[in-house]
């Protein structure tokens, strides 16, 4: 899963739709999931990198993460394989 | 050397529901293929256009469109004798109505405009929304043209509530029962009159698509709007430059279908499944044309252009994620100039 090509990121975290003038501010966890998704990464690399590196166990992180992948389909700012075509 | 324009705008009511006159001199101000002096048309002596004297050059009073086209024809008459106008703008919906009935006598005058045909301007006309739709095939809520108070209360046979109810020209108010939609019935008619309308219900957000077509089908110009901070009046008070494809075409496709002469405004709205519902069709330039001039098409300028017989070449392009965020300022005026415009209608 990666976030929609046309999708502007700053390094502050501000993402911006340009197609519909939606705009998002990201935390600092956020940003960082985000470069990881974007990198590639699937959900268990993410998983095992976050989980070394911040005091979260794995049922946590499983929470938040789908929580947070929920508000970025919700908005349509990721490319899924059914979106991809 | 640039050419030197006498150009008449009206809709100077710079106000919380705001009139685009000044947006529009703005963009005149700013065009390339000429310069301007702007004569304000003006309805009543406080408009704040009348007053910005860096933008409108020189303001009269005009009748009341109520009054009948005679009277503003004659007026027309007095303020060409000493200004020589050539291009005049009218900004109102409520005013269009004269403006085109006189394009011949302007015309014999030396006076030019660019305004949609009498028939376009019936057919978008909210009250006859529902067949626009289904003639041209573009969604459209469910509307119905109401005279009477009383015919509130069978409109749950038709419609589901909440409902909006609409004024024709102005005025939008959404009603979850009957009671409010009367409230509203009476109120938005003791203002703009009957009928009123009846509107479906679309539940998602706003967008606009401010644009001109050029009376053959062609699009001159179109931007895609979508409105972030919203006032109570519905008045788009900050807005984003949007790319999205599927307004573009719709837009096309309006101006293609109905051979739209002229600036217009299209009100949008797009559903949870991504779908757009055209809600009104105005045809002029909105409050927020400005933004249309800052991301690269003058649509002001392209409008005086068409209306003195030119070849305007379609904008391809425009600048996205721009934003306009409207703000509101304190003139300091002696009421001397208040005088001036109030008691002898000229300022």
């Amino acid at each position: 899963m990666k976030i929609n090509k046309n999708i502007a990121i700053s390094d502050s975290g501000f993402l911006l739709n340009p197609a519909t003038g939606e705009s998002f501010s990201l935390n600092s966890m956020g940003i960082k999931v985000l470069k990881l998704m974007n990198e590639g990464k699937d959900y268990l690399e993410i998983e095992k990198l976050i989980t070394n590196e911040f005091d979260v166990s794995n049922s946590t992180f499983d929470k938040d993460y789908n929580d947070f992948i929920g508000l970025l389909q919700q908005n349509h700012l990721v490319e899924t394989e059914s979106t991809k075509a | 050397m640039a050419r030197k324009l006498k150009i008449a705008v009206s809709g100077l009511n710079a106000i919380d529901s705001p009139g685009p006159g000044v947006a529009v001199a703005r963009g005149l101000k700013e065009a390339k293929s000429f310069d301007s002096s702007i004569i304000g048309l003006s309805y009543e002596s406080l408009e704040p256009g009348i007053y910005l004297h860096d933008l409108i050059h020189k303001s009269y009073q005009i009748p009341y469109p109520s009054v009948g086209t005679e009277t503003l024809l004659e007026r027309i008459k007095y303020i060409h004798s000493i200004e020589n106008i050539d291009v005049i703008i009218p900004n109102f919906d409520a005013e269009l109505y004269s403006f085109m009935k006189l394009t011949s006598e302007l015309a014999a005058m030396g006076i030019n405009t660019f305004l949609p045909t009498i028939e376009q301007f019936e057919e978008r006309h909210k009250i006859n929304l529902n067949t626009f739709g289904e003639k041209y095939d573009i969604k459209v809520p469910k509307s119905k043209a109401i005279m009477d108070a009383g015919e509130i209360y069978s409109l749950h046979e038709e419609f589901a509530y909440p409902l909006v109810v609409k004024g024709k020209y102005y005025d939008a108010y959404i009603a979850h029962n009957p009671q409010q939609a009367a409230t509203f019935f009476y109120k938005i008619s003791s203002k703009w009159g009957l009928p009123i309308i009846i509107q479906q219900f679309i539940k998602g957000n706003e967008y606009n698509v401010t644009g001109l077509g050029d009376g053959n089908g062609n699009m001159i110009a179109a931007v895609p709007m979508r409105k972030q901070y919203i006032t109570d009046k519905g008045k788009a008070w900050g807005g984003i430059s949007i790319n999205d494809e599927k307004m573009l075409e719709l837009t096309q496709h309006f101006l293609s279908s109905t051979k739209w002469r002229g600036p217009f405004e299209l009100e949008l709205m797009k559903d949870a499944e991504g779908d757009f519902y055209l809600m009104e069709i105005n045809p002029r330039m909105p409050a927020w044309i400005y933004l249309a001039v800052g991301v690269g098409q003058n649509i002001p300028e392209a409008i005086v252009n068409l209306a003195l017989g030119e070849d305007v070449k379609a904008f391809k392009t425009f600048l996205t994620s721009k934003m306009f965020i409207r703000y509101s300022w304190d003139m300091i005026v002696d009421i001397k100039e208040f005088e001036q415009i109030a008691s002898y209608g000229e300022l």
